[in-house]
């Protein structure tokens, strides 16, 4: 509560160096960590710690959908449920949706349905869950980026992944990545999420007021950001899965074949006329 | 809560393996899975701890505000627990409002809690009929691989112990850490045929005929117990497992009590 009355009293939210409270420039991101693979029963999860977020995504499917009626017979259903856990913030938050939430969902749903190749799984279902275990503003985008790895991680077959920021505007000046004090007390918030390999753009919201230069400003921190973010993206994919030669040589050492002269790797011509 | 279906070929390779004193992770039928503990996971919490009892992983976070006393209890704080199976840490788990099994386990974790009297709730009395404390304890279930009631009831304990009352921002003097002075420790124990395994794995609780959660002080007295599903047990058998969650206990509380 001091911290508010702090803020309104002076409302400086970037100091005349251009450096923002938390010592960020306008266009610099908050720290961010994301792990594939954290949890057991999932079949794909990941972990994201984005600033003073903490949020987990879990997959599972494609399952059978239910209940039945929601089915649809050409494809799967991608569903997503944005949940925030009660201690997620300063004052609880009543457990269970709420329409923000509801809200949220929807939109990371549609976000994810234009990319997952949702016809090579009909009558099933795709559910994405996310909870928000610690929010610093920025959870759907946080939470967005996670579950991308999570639907990778569980296999799903997708275009690309999504990677997601926002950008927002504070003291008359746009900044990519507002945290939480800068979204309670800034004047404009812009949440955007892109499939990085085509740069389409699938989910986009604002609130507040920005001019149209404002808004193209604050889309190409985003869209620079979520190049960022997907590197980290699949850093992440690849410290789960990636397989040197050495591990591989440790599991099963190299039987020499009888059918090749050692020493000689396998050409195109041991494998005929259709590749492997 | 929908069923997950246990093989034939698993259940009874399992009671084959307990009827030799052996489980499936290796475990002696009377040692729980490693407990992993994470004090303050959560930030905007008052007080949390994300513990880990074998695969199976539970996140606590301890909100507290200001309200009103219950009119028979007026001077002492309120406790309030509740849990979330959200669908995110089983195949089985659906979103909703709470479901049986979810109010069960909270109410028994509240009760090991309350009965110990580990949080002096005298102490968090502001002005008697009035103005009291309000413990709210948020169980989120991450991961379901066996046994939430145990898992949910250490997660819930560390992070009461870890709690530091927000009192300085609500104008009521400086912050204080709660007034802890029991450590209940619960121990469930799963019945298969008539093999009893002490903190049952997924597996193992799939199949389990009947079970027994024992919550013990630190001088070994028991502050709540309850017994779950449709079997039974013989008495020698319940005093069988109060022993072994005395034993048990003892080896897991220095473990909440570390900070």
């Amino acid at each position: 509560m001091e911290d508010i009355e702090h803020f309104a009293k002076a409302m400086k939210l970037i100091d005349a160096d251009g450096r923002r409270l938390d010592g960020r420039k306008f266009n610099e991101l908050r720290p961010i960590r994301i792990e594939a693979g954290v949890l057991r029963r999932a079949d794909g999860s990941a972990y994201m710690e984005w600033g003073g977020n903490k949020v987990l995504a879990a997959v599972y499917g494609p399952r059978e959908a239910h209940p039945r009626h929601l089915q649809d017979p050409a494809r799967a259903l991608v569903q997503c449920r944005y949940n925030m856990a009660p201690f997620s913030v300063t004052d609880r938050k009543r457990p269970g949706p709420d329409r923000r939430s509801v809200e949220i969902s929807k939109v990371i749903s549609e976000a994810f349905s234009s990319v997952v190749f949702a016809e090579q799984f009909p009558r099933t279902s795709v559910d994405i869950f996310i909870e928000v275990l610690q929010a610093d503003a920025g959870t759907r985008c946080a939470g967005l980026t996670a579950a991308s790895v999570a639907l990778a991680d569980a296999g799903v077959p997708m275009r690309d992944l999504v990677a997601s920021c926002a950008s927002g505007k504070i003291d008359g000046v746009v900044c990519l990545d507002l945290n939480k004090d800068e979204d309670n007390f800034g004047d404009a918030d812009c949440p955007t999420a892109v499939v990085p390999r085509t740069g389409e753009i699938v989910l986009l919201q604002m609130d507040g007021h920005l001019t149209s230069d404002e808004f193209e400003k604050a889309m190409d921190l985003s869209i620079d950001a979520a190049r960022r973010i997907y590197d980290l993206q699949r850093d992440a994919l690849r410290r789960r899965y990636s397989v040197t030669l050495e591990d591989i040589l440790k599991e099963s050492p190299p039987v020499p074949s009888p059918m090749q002269p050692e020493g000689r790797l396998p050409s195109e011509d041991d494998f005929g006329p259709e590749g492997i | 809560m929908s069923e997950e279906i246990v093989s034939e070929l698993m259940r009874a390779h399992v009671y084959r393996l307990a009827s030799t004193g052996q489980r499936l992770d290796g475990r002696a039928l009377d040692e729980p899975r490693k407990v992993s503990l994470e004090r303050a996971f959560v930030k905007t919490a008052e007080g949390s701890a994300r513990v880990k009892l074998g695969n199976t992983d539970v996140l606590v976070g301890i909100k507290m505000s200001v309200g009103e006393p219950y009119p028979d209890t007026p001077n002492t704080g309120v406790l309030s627990t509740s849990v979330e199976l959200i669908p995110m840490a089983s195949p089985t788990f659906e979103a909703g409002p709470p479901r049986p099994e979810a109010i069960e386990l909270a109410r028994v974790v509240d009760r090991g809690i309350r009965e110990s009297k580990m949080v002096s709730m005298e102490k968090l009395c502001i002005t008697p009929k009035e103005k009291v404390w309000i413990l709210f304890i948020d169980i989120h279930v991450l991961d379901y691989d066996g046994n939430l009631f145990d898992a949910c009831s250490y997660a819930a304990v560390a992070a009461l112990a870890s709690t530091v009352a927000p009192a300085k921002s609500l104008g009521l003097g400086d912050d204080f850490p709660l007034p802890v002075e029991h450590w209940p420790v619960s121990v469930t124990t799963a019945k298969i045929k008539d093999r009893l395994l002490v903190d049952p794995s997924l597996d193992e609780e799939r199949m389990a005929d009947a079970r027994l959660t024992v919550t013990t002080d630190e001088n070994g007295d028991i502050r709540a117990m309850q017994k779950g599903l449709s079997g039974t047990f013989s008495y020698d058998e319940v005093k069988g497992i109060i022993e072994t969650a005395q034993r048990v206990g003892r080896r897991i509380r220095p473990l909440l009590q570390s900070s």
